[in-house]
C-alpha cells in the first residue's frame, strides 16, 4: 500500500475507537471510549466506529452500540486472541490504510500505551498520551476553556471552522494543562485515561441496531517475532477505585496504624452510601497499601460523587488524580497543606479521632 | 553485547514549578533530574553487565548542551560510555520527531544481533510513554514495555510485562527494546570512584552534522518542523474556589458536616 499518505487530510473521515478486550471480555474504558467518541462524532457529523481485535469476538461487538458506536469492525482471527505488539500493530495499521478514519482512539491502558505509539509512528502521524478532554468542534472547546481554564476567551480570536482533533492533557505533572493538535496528518491520534470520560446510558436498542462487520486478517502465526509463553491473572481481590461512587483515601498521616485507618475509611465510605478505600502514594511505596488503590498521577484519577482524604498532604500529583471528584472532604491535622486548596468541606484535626466522629454523625442524619 | 540505555534531562516535577508568564514552565529555573524510570533501565543494563565480561553499556540520550552534567553522572554510575545528541535542529522534537532522531543515532552507532535498547517506560515532564515504542518501530524491532523480570538466554529474551490486573510473558529476540518500570529494580548510586573521576570523563556529542546523512534524519521528521503534534494551547488548571473550613471540636465539625452532606442529599 505504497500511496498510503498520511497528509491527504482530506481523504479521511469517521471516528475510530480501538476496543480492547481481555479474555474476550470488553474493558469498561471502551465503553467510556466509545461514549466520548459519540460526543466527537456528533460535533462532526460522522459515523463512530468501533474496532475490536480477537478470536471468537463477533459475540461481544454488538454492546458497543449501545454506548454509540453505529458500527463495529471485529478483526477475526486466532493470533489475535492474546494481545501481541506485533500483530495488533500490523492489523491496526493495515485497517486504518485502507478504511482513512480522521481519528483513532486508544485507552490509555498498558495495552493501549504499547500499540499506539508504534501504530502513530507506522502511520507517520501524532499521538497525544493521556487525554482528559477532548474537543472536534471549536464552540465547544472554546466553551471548555471558559469553564475550565484561566483563558479569557472573550478577549481571544478562535478559528471557528477549525476540525482539528483538540487533545487537552495535564502537562508537567499537572501543573499545567495543554490542548495539543495534529494538523497536517491523520489520523489524529490519542490515548485517553480509564475513568475520566463519563459514560452513556446502555441502550439496548441502539445495541440491536449496531452493524457488525467481520474481517478475516489471515494471520501466518509462523511469521510473528513476539511469542506470549503465558498470561497470568494475579489474584488479588478486585479493587474498583475507578467506578466507586466513594473513594475514602488514607495517606501518610495514617502510617502510625494503617489497619486501623484502613477499617475506619471502608467503614466511612459505607456510612457515605458505599465505596472503596484509596490510597497516596506516600503508603503504596512504603508497603502499606497496594499499588492498585493508588490515586494521582501516576496511579489512578477518580473522579467519584465523594472524595475524602484522610491523612493526606495534597501534593500535585495526588490532586491530578482527584480533583475532578464531585465532592471533597479532606481531614488533616494541619490547616494549611495543600489538600485544603481542593477541598469543598476541611476538617482539622486527628483523622483517628475525627473519623469515628464523622462515622456516628453521618449514620445518624441519615 | 552492547546495550543502549535511552535517558532523558527531566525537571523536577515533584518540587516547586516555576512558570513563565505565558503559561509556560521555566524549565530554566527547575532543578534538574534523571528520569526516575530511566535509572531502573540503567540498572537493568548495569546488571547484565556485572554478569557479562563482553557487555557495553552506552547511555544515550537527546538534549540541550545543559545534559551534559547528567551524561558524567551516568558515566559515574558505570556506564562504558555516554552520547548526547545535541542540536538546534532537533529542538521542538515531539515523540514522533525525538524517536525518529534517537533511532538514528543508535543506527549510527550501529546494532548487532545481540544487542538490546533499554529505555525508562516514560519521563516524568510529558509521562507520555511513547518514545521507546518509537525508537523500537523506526528501527523494526520487537518491543516490550512495561519490563518487571528480564531473563536472556543467548539471543532470546524472557520478559514479565505488568498488566494492571497481572503479568503477561513474552518471548522475543534480540535486538529488540525493553521499557522498564520501577518494580524492575532499585537503581544503584554513583561509585565513589566514579563520583571523583566523572568531572573528567569524556563522552560523546551527535549533532547534526554527525547523523544528517542518516536515512531517517529529514527536514520534516525532525525537530519542531518535523512533528506532527503542535501545542495549540497552554493553560492554568481552574483553581477551586477556596471550600469551607468546619469549626470546633471533632464531634462538633463530625455533626455540622453530616448535616451539610444531608442538605446536600449527599446522604
Ligand atoms: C513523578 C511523581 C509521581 C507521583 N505520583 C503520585 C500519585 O500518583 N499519587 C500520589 O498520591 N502521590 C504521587 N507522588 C508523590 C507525591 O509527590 C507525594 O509525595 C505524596 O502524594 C504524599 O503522600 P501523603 O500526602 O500521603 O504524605 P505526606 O505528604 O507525608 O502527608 C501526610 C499528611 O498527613 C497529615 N497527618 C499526619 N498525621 C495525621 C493525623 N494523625 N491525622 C490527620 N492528618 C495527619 C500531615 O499533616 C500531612 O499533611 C508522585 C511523585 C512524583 C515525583
Amino acid at each position: 500500500m505504497s500511496e498510503y499518505n498520511s497528509s491527504a487530510i482530506e481523504e479521511f473521515s469517521g471516528i475510530w475507537v480501538f476496543c480492547e478486550q481481555r479474555d474476550g471480555k470488553l474493558m469498561p474504558t471502551d465503553f467510556e471510549l466509545i461514549s466520548e467518541g459519540r460526543k466527537i462524532a456528533d460535533q462532526r457529523g460522522c459515523e463512530l466506529t468501533g474496532l475490536l481485535l480477537g478470536s471468537d469476538v463477533e459475540g461481544i461487538a454488538a454492546e458497543l452500540g449501545g454506548y454509540g458506536a453505529d458500527k463495529v469492525i471485529v478483526c477475526d482471527d486466532p493470533a489475535l486472541k492474546v494481545y501481541t505488539n506485533e500483530a495488533y500493530t500490523n492489523v491496526v495499521c493495515d485497517m486504518v490504510k485502507e478504511r482513512k478514519p480522521e481519528v483513532l482512539l486508544f485507552g490509555a491502558s498498558n495495552i493501549g500505551r504499547d500499540l499506539a505509539p508504534r501504530c502513530a509512528a507506522r502511520l507517520h502521524t501524532g499521538l497525544t498520551a493521556d487525554c482528559t478532554h477532548l474537543d472536534i468542534d471549536m464552540n465547544t472547546y472554546v466553551d471548555f476553556l471558559d469553564k475550565n481554564s484561566n483563558v479569557d476567551v472573550a478577549n481571544e480570536k478562535f478559528k471557528m471552522e477549525d476540525v482539528n482533533l483538540k487533545m487537552t492533557r495535564p502537562a508537567f505533572g499537572g501543573h499545567l494543562m495543554a490542548t495539543i493538535i495534529c494538523p497536517r496528518f491523520r489520523p489524529c491520534m490519542s490515548t485517553v485515561r480509564p475513568g475520566v470520560m463519563k459514560k452513556n446510558e446502555y441502550d439496548s436498542a441502539a445495541a440491536q441496531k449496531c452493524a457488525v462487520e467481520v474481517v478475516k486478517p489471515g494471520i501466518d502465526e509462523k511469521e510473528l517475532h513476539e511469542k506470549v509463553l503465558e498470561v497470568v491473572k494475579e489474584a488479588k481481590e478486585l479493587v474498583d477505585l475507578v467506578g466507586a461512587d466513594v473513594v475514602v483515601s488514607i495517606g501518610n498521616g495514617a502510617s502510625k496504624d494503617v489497619e486501623k485507618a484502613k477499617a475506619l475509611a471502608q467503614e466511612l465510605a459505607d456510612a457515605l452510601g458505599g465505596g472503596v478505600v484509596g490510597s497516596s502514594r506516600a503508603l503504596v511505596d512504603a508497603g502499606l497499601m497496594s499499588a492498585d488503590r493508588q490515586v494521582g498521577q501516576t496511579g489512578k484519577t477518580v473522579h467519584p460523587k465523594v472524595y475524602v482524604a484522610l491523612g493526606i498532604s495534597g501534593a500535585i500529583q495526588h490532586k491530578a488524580g482527584m480533583q475532578n471528584s464531585e465532592l471533597i472532604i479532606a481531614v488533616n491535622k494541619n490547616g494549611s497543606e495543600p489538600i485544603f486548596e481542593v477541598a469543598d468541606y476541611g476538617l482539622v484535626g486527628d483523622l483517628f479521632k475525627v473519623v469515628p466522629e464523622m462515622i456516628t454523625a453521618i449514620k445518624a442524619a441519615k | 553485547m552492547k546495550i543502549y540505555v535511552c535517558v532523558k534531562q527531566v525537571p523536577d516535577t515533584s518540587g516547586v514549578v516555576a512558570v513563565n508568564p505565558d503559561g509556560t514552565m521555566n524549565r530554566s529555573k527547575m532543578p534538574t533530574i534523571i528520569n526516575p524510570d530511566d535509572l531502573n533501565a540503567m540498572e537493568a543494563a548495569l546488571t547484565f553487565k556485572d554478569q557479562n565480561e563482553d557487555c557495553k553499556v552506552v547511555a544515550i540520550s537527546m538534549g540541550p548542551p545543559q545534559a551534559a552534567e547528567m551524561m558524567r553522572e551516568l558515566l559515574a554510575m558505570g556506564a562504558d560510555e555516554a552520547v548526547l545528541i545535541s542540536g538546534r535542529e532537533f529542538g521542538g522534537s515531539d515523540t514522533f520527531a525525538t524517536s525518529q532522531i534517537v533511532a538514528a543515532g543508535i543506527h549510527h552507532m550501529g546494532l548487532e544481533k545481540e544487542d538490546m535498547i533499554f529505555c525508562g517506560r516514560q519521563a516524568i515532564d510529558g509521562d507520555t510513554a511513547q518514545v521507546g515504542p518509537q525508537i523500537a518501530e523506526k528501527l523494526h524491532l520487537p518491543q516490550v514495555t512495561y519490563a518487571v523480570d528480564i531473563q536472556k538466554d543467548g539471543d532470546t529474551l524472557t520478559v514479565r510485562r505488568a498488566l494492571e490486573d497481572g503479568y503477561m510473558k513474552i518471548q522475543v529476540q534480540t535486538p529488540c527494546l525493553i521499557t522498564c518500570i520501577k518494580e524492575l529494580n532499585e537503581p544503584r548510586y554513583m561509585t565513589v570512584k566514579g563520583v571523583l573521576e566523572c568531572d573528567e570523563m569524556p563522552f560523546t556529542i551527535l549533532d547534526y552534522e554527525a547523523l544528517k546523512d542518516e536515512p531517517l534524519i529529514e527536514a520534516d521528521t525532525i525537530g519542531l518542523k518535523g512533528s506532527p503534534t503542535n501545542i495549540f494551547k497552554s493553560f492554568n488548571p481552574p483553581v477551586k474556589g477556596v471550600g469551607m473550613m468546619l469549626e470546633g471540636t471533632e464531634k462538633e465539625m463530625a455533626n455540622d458536616l453530616a448535616a451539610r452532606l444531608a442538605e446536600k442529599h449527599v446522604i
